[in-house]
């Protein structure tokens, strides 16, 4: 039978408890939020040795149970509630060697919890040049325990934690110090107040929300009554308690832990010295900035003109082998040509999940923190706020969340509020596609135009974000305690396992999450596209053909078919002398003759196909709304998916190309299919300059994303920001569209 | 009394005292007690914040907060 044992990973920032976690789990793992609240949850299952199997949770970072944010509350939740799900049978505090003074802090307040605790000691590949050497034995008998030393890195002890979880009944639960003796009579009061409770779970009840920021937390019901002693008191007391439980782990270390100084080489001052140089920093750190920008455009658009051209033939072969009929038509119009819109940026967003986690995993994002802070506080921000301002550049979502390490509520929130003005990478497909669209192709330096242009709308999203902070910093009236904190972790070489995993799942997420919506989109976009009410829409055959016949085709059908033929006259060899592989006058005529009937008939049905979408519910729609975004240069297509951008801005590009496919019998690239589209005069390409331009500019400013308003409510607790967030940007966005357009027509 | 703030880069010291309710508990979590040594590393640009080696934690604290936290320097510059 086999039995699975529950598992919480608990350790603090940067001890590599992530890289654990992936050891352990492989590629069995779930990311998911725990329920209501936004903090991430990541578990996976484990087999064991004799054929017990064990369910991993890995719980947020923290230093201790002194619980000061929403991530550090959740792990306190779940070791003090027996009830909960997530239990942990046996908790493994994750420690790095060269830290586990301070990581032992939150061991043994877990052991004080009576919980069975392993501690893994990991990062022991350091040992060697940092001079450590440890007494393991009289170590675990000293901290109770039993102590697993593992290397992530080379792969060693994996198999150790692995045992000591399987043998977790044999365990001790006994607690290492009593903490009780900070206040002798506090305590027994406690106690008699509640005497079928633990005496230290009580009292992490009692002070959890002593170091809480007004907004995070609701409060705790129960045994608050008892709190006769005000906040002040309370920290004292937390105070005294940490400074006891350090007594306790320098007797520990004293005799199990040495560290030779003498050979101790360390690589984290020299790097520091150059990294965090008051000139050679910032020329680094923008130069790192450069090198993102030009591999997102430059080195990706291979992959991604592969993607579309697959998707393209995916689509004519869809409709050549399927049986014609509506389900076909939804398939290869709606389905398939939303999906495209969305798996062609696959190659650009994984390049930036890749180098933003290399940043993390290296440690240099801390010494951006360090850089940046007194930079960004005339601002009304902190150095903390460039990691979400960054990784914003990514998804806002994570970005707000990343908000967390800010302990400073005021710079909290305008960070949140700020943070959608960066550029995500949903804004990406837009800018691409309508940079290859209307930006010339040159070069200057050795940058193309469109890498410039790029850059200069990323850099342009964030003046805006600094901007609007600093305004914000100037209306809004709150008083916060300022604290400020940063660790700067020793710099690594990042695990390749783990920056593949982070890459693989954020990119996994972004196309199933952005996904879900486009694809339903693209569906009730094609049904309204390909189906009308009105007399018009049902008659558009009559009614054209019969214009044709009066009127001719239209100017742009004539052109087009002037076209096909030069070409197609171009590239025929001509000869009048019989002669292999060339054509004869005679022969040739004849198959213009035949050609251009067949261009006319193609000519006819597409423009069909153009009024029947006019006169469709779709068409309707986008009419109405036309006099609305003409004075921004957009036709009432273009309209239509600026409005189902809202939803989520990556939807832009997927909306177009089902509004453009719908009918048509031709497979084009998206791209392609956007270059053909003709202005309303019919002479000159839609996207032009001016056009490309204000579209380019709206979605730089405007709030288009549910999820990030959902995580903003969330996050600040209340409905005022996100709304106040929606309504200025777009408002913004709108008029700055406008101006643009008008100047530039 | 001098403060953390008063150490110069490369500069130790010994921490003396604090005022208890000033200084968050984090920072006390990670080894800022008195009889504990802090090492100024590094100052950023435009002089703050501050990177210090807070017995064996590096991290970065904000001048205002380094000033609350008072310390005897300790001059170790023969030793090293």
């Amino acid at each position: 039978m086999s039995e699975t044992i529950k598992v919480a990973l608990v350790g603090n920032p940067n001890t590599g408890k992530t890289s654990v976690f992936n050891q352990l789990t492989g590629l069995k793992q779930k990311v998911g939020n725990y329920p209501g609240i936004t903090v991430e949850k990541k578990e996976g299952i484990c087999k064991l040795p004799k054929g017990k199997k064990a369910h991993i949770l890995d719980l947020p970072g923290t230093y201790s149970l002194n619980t000061t944010s929403l991530d550090e509350s959740v792990v306190v939740e779940l070791l003090l509630n027996k009830k909960d799900k997530d239990y942990p049978d046996v908790a493994v505090v994750i420690s790095d060697v060269e830290n586990l003074k301070r990581n032992l802090l939150l061991f043994t307040q877990i052991k004080d919890l009576k919980i069975p605790t392993v501690l893994v000691i990991n990062m022991s590949d350091r040992m060697s040049r940092k001079g450590i050497s440890l007494d393991l034995d009289l170590m675990e008998q000293k901290l109770d325990t039993k102590i697993a030393l593992v290397s992530t890195r080379k792969n060693q002890g994996v198999e150790r934690i692995k045992e000591l979880i399987a043998d977790h009944k044999n365990l001790s639960t006994l607690p290492n110090l009593n903490a009780s003796r900070i206040a002798p009579e506090y305590f027994d009061r406690l106690q008699k107040a509640f005497p079928k409770e633990d005496l230290y779970k009580l009292w992490l009840v009692i002070t959890q929300d002593v170091n809480f920021m007004p907004i995070e937390k609701k409060r705790i019901q129960d045994a608050t009554s008892f709190a006769t002693k005000s906040k002040v008191e309370l920290k004292k007391l937390q105070h005294k308690e940490t400074a006891l439980r350090y007594q306790f782990i320098n007797n520990t270390l004293r005799e199990t832990y040495k560290v030779d100084l003498q050979a101790a080489r360390g690589l984290r001052s020299s790097f520091d010295k150059i990294l965090t140089h008051r000139i050679f920093g910032y020329v680094i750190f923008l130069a790192i900035l450069l090198t993102i920008f030009q591999a997102i455009f430059d080195w990706s658009t291979y992959p991604m003109d592969f993607i579309d051209e697959q998707f393209a033939n995916a689509g004519e072969w869809i409709k050549n082998t399927l049986p014609p009929g509506v389900f076909t038509d939804l398939l290869a119009e709606g389905i398939l040509a939303g999906i495209g819109g969305i798996v062609i940026f696959i190659p650009q967003i994984a390049f930036l999940f890749l180098f933003i986690s290399l940043l993390e995993e290296s440690g240099y994002m801390s010494r951006v923190v360090f850089l940046m802070d007194r930079l960004m506080r005339p601002f009304g921000l902190s150095g903390k706020s460039v990691v979400p301002l960054i990784s914003g550049t990514a998804c806002a979502i994570p970005a707000v969340m990343a908000t967390r390490t800010i302990d400073n509520w005021k710079e909290r929130l305008i960070t949140i509020l700020v943070t959608p003005f960066t550029t995500c990478s949903a804004r990406l497909p837009v800018y691409l596609i309508l940079i290859a669209l209307v930006i010339p192709k040159g070069r200057i330096l050795g940058l193309s135009y469109q890498a410039l242009t790029l850059m200069l709308l990323y850099l342009l999203g964030f003046g805006m974000a600094i901007l609007s902070a600093m305004v914000l910093n100037k209306i809004l009236k709150i008083k916060s305690k300022s604290l400020f904190m940063v660790e700067m972790p020793t710099y690594r070489l990042p695990l390749m396992k783990n920056v593949a995993l982070t890459v693989l799942e954020k990119t996994k997420s972004f196309v199933f999450g952005a996904g879900k919506i486009i694809m339903a989109i693209s569906i009730v976009l094609w049904f309204l596209g390909s189906n009308g009410h009105s007399e018009e829409f049902k008659n558009a055959e009559t009614i054209v053909t019969q214009r044709i016949e009066e009127k001719g085709l239209s100017d742009y059908s004539k052109n087009y078919i002037q076209n096909n033929i030069s070409t197609y006259v171009r590239s025929t060899k001509l000869s009048v002398v019989d002669q292999t592989n060339a054509v004869g006058l005679k022969s040739l005529q004849d198959s213009i003759q035949l050609m251009t009937t067949e261009l006319r008939e193609k000519a006819r049905a597409q423009e069909i196909a153009s009024y029947k979408l006019e006169h469709s519910y779709i068409g309707y729609m986008g009419k109405a709304i036309e006099p609305l975004v003409k004075p921004l240069g957009y036709d009432w297509k273009i309209g239509i998916a600026v409005l189902t951008s809202f939803a989520a801005r990556e939807v832009f590009v997927g909306t177009l190309a089902t509004i453009y496919s719908v009918g048509s019998d031709e497979e084009e690239t998206i791209k392609n299919r956007m270059a053909a589209e003709l202005d309303p005069s019919g002479k000159n390409p839609l996207f032009n300059l001016p056009t490309g331009i204000s579209l380019m500019l709206f979605y730089a400013f405007a709030m288009q994303c549910m999820s990030t308003l959902a995580i903003v409510k969330r996050e600040t607790n209340s409905w005022k920001w996100p709304l106040l967030q929606l309504v200025f940007m777009s408002t913004f966005a709108y008029l700055v569209a406008l101006t643009a357009y008008q100047i530039l027509k | 009394m001098p403060t953390v703030a008063d150490l110069s880069q490369g500069q130790r010291g010994i921490i003396k005292s604090f005022s208890e309710d000033m200084l968050p508990v984090k920072l006390m979590e990670l080894g800022c007690l008195p009889g504990n040594s802090i090492e100024l590393i590094q100052i950023a640009p435009l002089n703050d914040p501050l990177y210090i080696n807070l017995s064996g934690s590096h991290i970065a604290i904000r001048r205002s907060l380094a000033q609350l936290i008072e310390l005897e320097i300790v001059d170790d510059s023969q030793t090293l």
